[in-house]
């Protein structure tokens, strides 16, 4: 491993040919066809099954290759600097993918819920077709959409379980900063207590926010299905709880490697692109916070 | 003849005929051009196409004749030498960032003015509501309690079902033609009032300068104003994708002066010929007071 | 250890070429995976070509003669769809798979594995899409910009088109994550990024679009699946929401992606003009700056598609005007492009005429773009065929054809051997008086009032649907000969020099021809860098 800098910079790494992409290509196959007959009712959800088996078989194997290759020092500097740009573009574009969701949120709130209650130039919406509609936030439209009988629906206010998964979330940002510096400092037992605390404060975040769906499904009246508040609230706060588990999950794997004794003080890619992907979960749910729950 | 001569003869016809083209959409070859229309919005519109074009013409003058001249002035095959030292000029570039912003400025004026007034609604004096469906028009007048369905003529229906072995040269107005075309006074300011039932239609008649979609959940306004004296049959179609038959949902207005309208309103109000409404119509009811109501306030 | 790493090590296996099927299948040389893009290119252009002669076969006469009118809206919608995201885009990333790395002197792309990946995702993505046509309810058939709520009366095809459309951005996004990190990372030491070759930059910056915009389309379309299954309603005013935003969010994707097809372009013809008029590029930083600007600005007009949905005035008014400025910045390179032609020394070998016939028509298209732009021309114009003829001529002799001049262009110096430049020329000729003649029309129809996605018509616009009808199979059958032409000199075609164009840059003509299997195994030193620059 120490040699991996000893390779110059004026030497290039061409990785030999690899099954790995093609069986990720064709698990992704797998796994969208499965999703597409179990939605048709084509049939049960089994292909998706499969999918996801072979999904999981991607990530450990082709993450195998990489970590061994990692290990056996083949990766120069260059590579290294290539990772983390890609992991950074990789970041880019799903902040870019929140972002049209986030978009959807601000048009609703801010231009098409206005306007279906006749606002502005849209007056006729109102005059015409939604004469009883007042244009309010939260709202679950015209049609008062919904599970209950009355089209009724609560929200979760935000200083209840929202402040304290945000407070959670910026903890696990502060946890991992710690143990970054612990690893860049050699200071392994550090390393791993916070990275350690790291995940397990994501796994805490996304068990609470499963509370709290579950509550709101069975209690407040508030699904998916509740009107483009309940849309946008399930879409937004779903999506991130995804991301938040993949982060934790990945969170394990480092640490698992940082308990084998990976990573080196100066190189240590695989540890900083979950710390990013981290630290990027987390402003998004700032975001989520401000503008979903809060104002 | 040379290879290289060919090749820039060739290169030149090419680019000759590239730029005569645009001049063929030129009105007076026939269907060629946008036709000019019965209102005073379609007649700006109008103007303001032509302007663009004829603007796009003399910048494709320029631009066609300045590539055609380097392309025939600057052969190899007539021992043309390069000069490797005409890298870049900032005089140059500066002059021609700033000229086309000038252009585009000059177009925009005229372009904004138009837009201006289509979007001033005040001062309409007849409502009309009209609701795109999977395939047909309804109108509706509002505050007359006048409403009806407007679909493709029965003969062009049965002409364009497909191995229909009809020939659609032998039908008259094949598929621009409805049961009951929409009636409307000349020299009127008429507010059309959109909206649909089911997915996106859009209501475009031509010679009125307008189209505007009909969306399910939104009211969309446009107004036209026939000019005196061009009363007749107008011809539109759906021009919004909504589906397997969104080819055969022509629009037909028919612009009459302003007694015969009275008269035929009356009419429908008696119920006389035009078939009844269609009783899915809509919840909205028309309330008496609609047609006086205000201008919607520019946003 | 330090065996193993250099065993990898490209220069340690000179032209250590994988054989049989793995070479394709587990590729990591992005030689062999542009060539895959590119033929898997060529596929979608005739399979999309094919469903655009089932258009115009049905619009030959007025009148149903062939399909269903349902069967028609999934034609187009399918021709949309297989060109754009299974012909154009592949194609470009395919030429940037090849010229890139050799452009900035890498061997490969940087990220080899991750390059394969990208590219076998498309196979698979196209066979869900394709898959469509056969399933209940046929293929989608609500227009390749699947608003709802129509998008939503699909059946069964439904979920197949929107994970087929999941694969093909999650494709993109990788590749372009490749192209990005090749060119700021793996550029020969010694070269800037003002010395690459425009081609580079033109791709930096769509690189940089498309990582931004299709996350936005895959947004969009995960909102129709879960208006679709799941009950939820962003696109239903019943539930508050609009299907006016879909557009907004579809567009905030769809305008920079047609630039995403045409910087690309602009890059090819900046490299073949100069060549074959034997002088620099004229403006070479003026034209880096006008493709950032055009792509800066194709982040704020999208709305310009949507000029009919009824905005508020002030929002009609901005994107008519942000739309217009678009002319600036391009304006700009085509006047370059003229200046870089002026004072040289011209000789019209293929993919220079393909490049001459790129700058005039694409500028026409240009020209009908502006006018598209004017919003109340646009409430005529809007979904009539004038804004089919508008984007098909900065798409076929714009897009295609600079494709067809990149081919021609660096072949030589792929496969070692010439293409027969008399077919070529041929083939020039056909397809370009074919196109004319299968788009021109088309302004005319739109102007007098037929619109778009319609398989009938009615009898006053028999005779130009006809002569477009015409058109078309004039210049689809003109590219059996570019397959032809191609396959010939693979095949059989004469040797050619290490720098078969006479005043070509570049470090890829320092290259030997045929270009070695690891294009730069060691960097090429900075003499050798302003050799190709200067030459
Ligand atoms: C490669 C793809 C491509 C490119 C490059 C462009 C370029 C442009 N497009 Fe186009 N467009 C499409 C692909 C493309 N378009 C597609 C696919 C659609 C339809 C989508 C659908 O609905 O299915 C569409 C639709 C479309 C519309 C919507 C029409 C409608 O549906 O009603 C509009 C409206 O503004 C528009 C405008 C423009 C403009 C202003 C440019 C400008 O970029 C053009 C700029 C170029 C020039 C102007 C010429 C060169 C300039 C000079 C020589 C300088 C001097 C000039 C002046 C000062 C004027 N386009
Ligand atoms: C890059 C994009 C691209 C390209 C290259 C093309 C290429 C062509 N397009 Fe395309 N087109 C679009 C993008 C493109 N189009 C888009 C975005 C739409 C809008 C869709 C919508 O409304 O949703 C559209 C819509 C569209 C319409 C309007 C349909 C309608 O509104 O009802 C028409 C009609 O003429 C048309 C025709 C053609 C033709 C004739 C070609 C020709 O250039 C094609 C030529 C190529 C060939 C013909 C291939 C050669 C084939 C053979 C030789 C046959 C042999 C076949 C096999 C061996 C399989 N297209
Ligand atoms: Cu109604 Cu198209
Ligand atoms: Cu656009």
């Amino acid at each position: 491993m120490a040699n991996a800098t000893e390779h110059a910079a004026d030497k290039y790494y061409v990785p030999h040919e690899s099954p790995w992409p093609i069986y990720g290509s064709l698990t992704l196959f797998v796994f969208m066809i499965g999703l597409c007959g179990w939605l048709n009712q084509w049939y049960g959800p089994w292909v998706f099954a499969i999918g996801v088996i072979m999904l999981i078989g991607l990530f450990v194997g082709w993450f195998a290759v990489v970590i061994n290759e990692h290990q056996h020092g083949m990766y120069n500097m260059q590579v290294d600097k290539s990772f983390r740009m890609g992991m950074l573009w990789f970041i880019f574009s799903e902040v870019m993918f929140f972002a049209a969701f986030f978009g959807a949120l601000f048009y609703a709130r801010t231009l098409s819920v206005p306007w279906i209650g006749g606002e502005g130039v849209k007056i006729f919406n109102k005059l015409l077709l939604f004469q009883d509609f007042n244009a309010t936030w939260p709202t679950n439209g015209p049609a008062a959409l919904g599970p209950r009988d009355d089209g009724s629906f609560e929200t979760i206010p935000a200083f209840g379980l929202p402040a304290i998964n945000t407070a959670i979330l910026l903890l696990s940002g502060v946890t991992i900063t710690i143990a970054h510096h612990a690893l860049k400092e050699g200071n392994r037992k550090i390393l791993n207590i916070f990275l350690a605390a790291t995940f397990l404060l994501g796994f805490l975040f996304v068990g609470l926010q499963a509370y709290e769906y579950v509550h709101a499904y069975t209690e407040l009246g508030l699904t998916l299905a509740t009107g483009i508040y309940g849309s946008t609230f399930f879409m937004l706060t779903g999506f991130h709880g995804v991301h938040v588990t993949l982060g934790a999950i990945m969170l394990l794997v480092i640490w698992f490697r940082t308990m084998k004794g990976h990573f080196t003080p100066q190189r240590h890619f695989g540890f900083e692109a979950v710390a990013w992907y981290w630290h990027f979960v987390d402003v998004v749910w700032l975001g989520l916070f401000v503008f979903v729950y809060w104002v | 003849m040379t290879r290289h001569a060919r090749t820039a003869l060739s290169a030149t016809a090419f680019a000759i005929l590239g730029s005569l083209a645009p001049l063929a959409a030129h009105a007076e070859w026939g269907n060629l051009n946008m036709p000019v229309g019965v209102t005073v919005l379609s007649k700006e519109i109008h103007a303001l196409h032509m302007t663009m074009f004829w603007w796009c013409v003399a910048i494709g003058v320029f631009v066609f004749g300045w590539m055609i001249w380097s392309l025939v002035a600057f052969r190899k095959s007539q021992g043309a030498k390069p000069d490797t030292t005409m890298t870049h000029s900032t005089k140059a570039e500066i002059v021609w960032t700033v000229i086309p912003v000038v252009i585009l400025v000059i177009m925009a004026i005229p372009a904004a003015r138009t837009l201006i007034a289509i979007e001033d609604t005040r001062n309409t004096e007849i409502s009309i509501k009209v609701t795109g469906y999977q395939w047909k028009w309804h109108y509706d007048y509002l505050g007359e309690d006048v409403k009806f369905f407007s679909s493709l003529a029965r003969a062009s229906d049965e002409a364009r079902q497909l191995g229909s072995g009809v020939n659609p040269e032998s039908v008259e107005n094949y598929l621009r033609d409805v049961d009951n075309p929409l009636v409307v006074p000349e020299d009127t300011k008429v507010r059309v009032l959109l909206t649909a039932q089911d997915v996106i239609h859009a209501w475009w008649v031509p010679a009125f300068g307008m189209k505007k979609d009909a969306i399910p959940g939104n009211v969309n306004e446009l107004w036209f104003k026939v000019e005196k004296g061009k009363t007749g049959l107008y011809r539109g179609q759906c021009a919004e994708l909504c589906g397997r038959d969104h080819g055969f949902m022509p629009i037909v207005v028919k612009v009459v002066t302003k007694d015969e309208y009275r008269t035929w309103l009356a009419g429908q109000k008696a119920g006389e010929s035009t078939p009844a409404d269609a009783s899915s119509e809509p919840a909205a009811d028309s309330s008496p007071t609609i047609a006086a109501l205000p201008a919607a306030p520019q946003g | 250890m330090a065996n193993t790493a250099t065993h990898d090590h490209a220069h340690d296996h000179h032209d250590h070429k994988p054989h049989g099927l793995k070479r394709w299948l587990y590729a990591t040389n992005h030689k062999d995976i542009g060539t895959m893009y590119l033929v898997f290119a060529c596929v979608m252009f005739f399979l999309g070509g094919a469903m655009a002669l089932v258009i115009r076969a049905e619009l030959f006469q007025p009148g149903l003669q062939f399909v269903d009118p349902g069967f028609y809206n999934s034609m187009t919608t399918m021709h949309a769809l297989l060109m754009i995201f299974g012909a154009v885009m592949p194609a470009w990333t395919g030429l940037a798979n090849w010229m890139v790395p050799m452009q900035v002197g890498a061997p490969d792309m940087a990220l080899p594995r991750l390059n394969n990946f990208s590219f076998w995702l498309l196979p698979f993505a196209f066979t869900l899409l394709l898959l469509t046509l056969f399933v209940p309810g046929g293929a989608p058939a609500g227009g390749w910009t699947l608003y709802p709520p129509l998008s939503l009366q699909a059946g069964d095809s439904f979920p197949l088109t929107i994970f087929a459309i999941h694969l093909m951005g999650i494709s993109s996004i990788l590749g372009a994550i490749n192209v990005v990190v090749t060119i700021l990372n793996m550029r020969a030491p010694g070269m800037g990024l003002l010395n690459m070759p425009l081609f580079c930059w033109t791709w930096l910056i769509t690189a940089y679009l498309l990582i931004a915009v299709m996350p936005v389309l895959a947004g969009a379309v995960t909102m129709l699946l879960t208006d679709y299954f799941f009950g939820t309603s962003f696109f239903a005013a019943s539930g508050g929401g609009d299907p006016v935003m879909f557009q907004h969010i579809f567009w905030f994707f769809g305008h920079p992606e047609v630039y995403i097809l045409i910087l690309p372009a602009f890059g090819v013809v900046s490299e073949i003009i100069p060549t074959f008029s034997r002088k620099p590029l004229f403006g070479y930083e003026s034209m880096v700056y006008a493709t950032a600007s055009i792509a800066f600005l194709s982040f704020i007009v999208w709305a310009h598609h949507m000029f009919t949905v009824g905005m508020p005035l002030a929002g009609q008014l901005f994107f008519m005007l942000s739309t217009m400025l678009i002319a600036v910045p391009t304006g700009v390179k085509v006047f370059n492009w003229c200046a870089t032609m002026w004072k040289g020394s011209i000789s019209f070998e293929t993919p220079m005429l393909f490049a001459i016939a790129f700058l005039f028509l694409f500028t026409l298209g240009g020209f009908s773009g502006l006018m598209l732009a004017i919003v109340p021309a646009d409430f005529q114009y809007h979904d009539s065929y004038f804004v089919v003829a508008h984007f098909h001529y900065v798409l076929v002799p714009g897009a295609v054809f600079a494709i067809m001049a990149g081919v021609y262009y660096w072949l030589p110096k792929w496969t070692g051997r010439m293409y027969n430049e008399k077919i070529g020329k041929l083939h020039f000729w056909l397809s370009t008086i074919g196109v004319n003649v299968l788009f021109f029309p088309q302004h005319f129809l739109g102007l007098a009032g037929m619109p778009r996605r319609i398989p009938d018509y009615s009898t006053q616009f028999a005779d130009w649907n006809m002569v477009s009808s015409l058109g078309a199979s004039l210049f689809g059958f003109s590219q059996l000969l570019f397959v032809y032409v191609i396959w010939s000199a693979v095949r059989s075609g004469e040797k050619a020099a290490d720098r078969p164009w006479e005043g070509a840059h570049g470090l890829e003509w320092e290259l030997p021809t045929p270009a070695p299997y690891h294009s730069w195994e060691t960097p090429p030193t900075r003499s050798v860098i302003s050799h190709g620059a200067m030459h």
